[in-house]
């Protein structure tokens, strides 16, 4: 019996796959899927609100807030800031497609010549070096006011993050895709955990947000930060929360993450920034 | 960029007024997570509305009103394009102030 | 308290440092206007909050005044309030909380002009009771609400 067992289990290991690489697009598909299924009442376009597609009580605090976010400073700033010539004369409209309006929904993207994944800050900081500035913080204050005019000019856009037919580009994302299903820190826990397997459920007095449609309202106004931030601010907080080493904010680690993380939302609107716990 | 963001709304005589202020609002019991120390008491304490040079509402603020704070409150006599005035002052001193045309 | 820095001429706008406005601050009287009262919100208790900024601390409960606060506080440093009253007569409102070390968190003077309606965003240090206090006709009344002020998990 026991050599029956065994040998019936060692045919169905070698029916398997050894590497099960799935597609991106498959990765996606079941992703839905998966989310279709834990959460049967939420339709598909209202993820992109997070918690508040799934708790009335806390949507309906947000709702009240949403009425005159505190976000709204945070893009008049970001418009001035936008708006304002470097030193040099030009402003941050020459270094973008569309002059930088309306094009949230196309970060981040595999750059095929440079090798990397760019994000829209990365974008941003490169538009001030270029033009002979100092780049700005990663995490909140200025970069954070431009990201969240950037991303308030293209809400309802609907994204479309392209993965190149290109080794690069999928390695990027699969490493993306590797750091949010890897346990890690001293609570050894995975971003899977919380917002995919466990989305919904509490931790403590918070409720889990599903990761699906997570960074549609990127940059966001937290209000625990008092202000607004950057993913990859958050991307460093949530590491930190499980106990491990948060990586740089816009290291190739984030950027990967951020590339899988966003690519997950595709077909989702743009409604940045957002105003959040 | 003025420190005020203010939406005022006229309908069936009564104008609804919203204003959100750019402000840390500290309370000054918060302590800097760097060197341990209490930051110092930074917040608004007076916000004061006009219209055609009438105050209509004097607010009176503590710490304990979230920072970028929103206020909202509503009155009548006012017609659309009448302008509202929204003054702050602190207990730093500093304040500001501004108009918009009521909708 | 200097009263100096609290009191400005009726057209004067401040923007950024307000050294010259100080310099020329002259009180004109026809304003409805609430001197900051700093003893208020510096007091300790309900009681006292609610005596030093309505005069009186006897109030009576209402329920022609609605208080809207969530029951369960997304986030005790932002949580939304809003108080309304039919009542006429509506001179001024304050917001109270009881479990904060300073209760009192704002007060409104209304000029006849204004509907007995504001609202606000505040903060709450723990779990307590919310309490608008509404003065109308020299009497003071009121409704409360219990908001729960959770520990969050996710760095909250």
């Amino acid at each position: 019996m026991k050599k029956l067992l065994t040998s019936v289990s060692i045919a169905l290991l070698l029916a398997l796959p050894l590497t099960a690489t799935a597609t991106p697009q498959q990765d996606l598909e079941a992703f839905r899927d998966f989310f279709e299924k834990r959460f049967p009442g939420t339709p598909f376009d209202d993820y992109i609100n997070g918690v508040y597609s799934i708790d009335p009580a806390s949507r309906e605090q947000w709702e009240e807030i949403e009425e005159f976010p505190p976000y709204e400073l945070s893009i008049s700033r970001g418009q001035e800031l936008f708006n304002k010539p470097f030193a040099n004369g030009k402003t941050y409209a020459s270094c973008f497609a569309s002059g930088g309006i309306g094009i949230r929904q196309n970060y981040p993207y595999f750059d095929t010549t440079r090798g990397e994944v760019v994000t829209l800050e990365l974008s941003i900081n490169e538009c001030r070096e270029a033009n002979g500035e100092k780049p700005l913080k990663w995490g909140k204050g200025p970069i954070a006011d431009i990201s969240a005019y950037m991303a308030y000019t293209s809400r309802g856009n609907v994204f479309d993050v392209k993965i190149p037919d290109d080794p690069r580009a999928i390695a990027a994302y699969e490493r993306g895709k590797k750091h949010f299903y890897q346990k890690r820190g001293q609570l050894n826990m995975a971003c899977a955990d919380c917002h995919k397997f466990y989305s919904g459920n509490m931790v403590r007095a918070d409720l889990l947000s599903p990761a699906l449609g997570h960074l549609s309202h990127f940059p966001v106004y937290r209000s625990k930060w008092g202000g607004m931030g950057t993913t990859h601010r958050r991307y460093g907080g949530c590491n930190k929360q499980v106990r491990a080493k948060a990586y740089p904010a816009q290291s190739e680690e984030y950027r990967a993450l951020e590339y899988f993380h966003t690519y997950m939302s595709n077909g989702l609107a743009v409604n940045g920034p957002g105003a959040r716990k | 960029m003025a420190s005020i963001k203010i939406r005022a709304k006229a309908k069936d005589g009564v104008t609804t007024v919203k204003t959100l202020m750019s402000h840390p609002m500290e309370t000054g019991l918060r302590k800097d997570s760097k060197t341990g120390e209490k930051i110092p008491a930074n917040h608004i304490t007076e916000v004061t509305a006009e219209h055609n040079g009438n105050v209509v509402m004097t607010a009176n603020w503590g710490g304990a009103i979230s920072k970028n704070p929103y206020l909202s409150f509503k009155f009548k006599g006012a017609a659309a394009g009448d302008k509202i005035k929204i003054t702050w002052v602190d207990n730093m001193g500093k304040g500001d102030s501004a108009e918009a045309a009521i909708k | 308290m200097n009263l100096i820095r609290r009191k400005f001429l009726k057209t004067a706008t401040y923007l950024g440092a307000t050294a010259s406005a100080i310099g020329a601050g002259v009180l004109v009287p026809q304003r409805v206007l609430g001197a900051y009262d700093a003893a208020a919100f510096a007091a300790k208790d309900v009681n006292s909050a609610i005596s030093a900024t309505m005069g009186t601390d006897q109030h009576t409960a209402s329920d022609t005044i609605k208080l809207k606060a969530p029951d369960i506080a997304e986030n005790g440093a932002v949580v939304p309030v809003t108080v309304s009253s039919s009542m006429s007569n509506v001179e001024a409102i304050s917001i109270i909380v009881s479990a904060n070390a300073s209760p009192l968190t704002s007060s409104y003077q209304l000029s006849p002009a204004c509907e007995a309606f504001v609202s606000t965003r505040i903060k709450m240090g723990k779990t307590g009771d919310v309490i608008a206090v509404v003065k109308a006709d020299g009497k003071l009344y009121s409704a409360t609400k219990e908001v729960k002020v959770t520990i969050g998990g996710c760095g909250g």
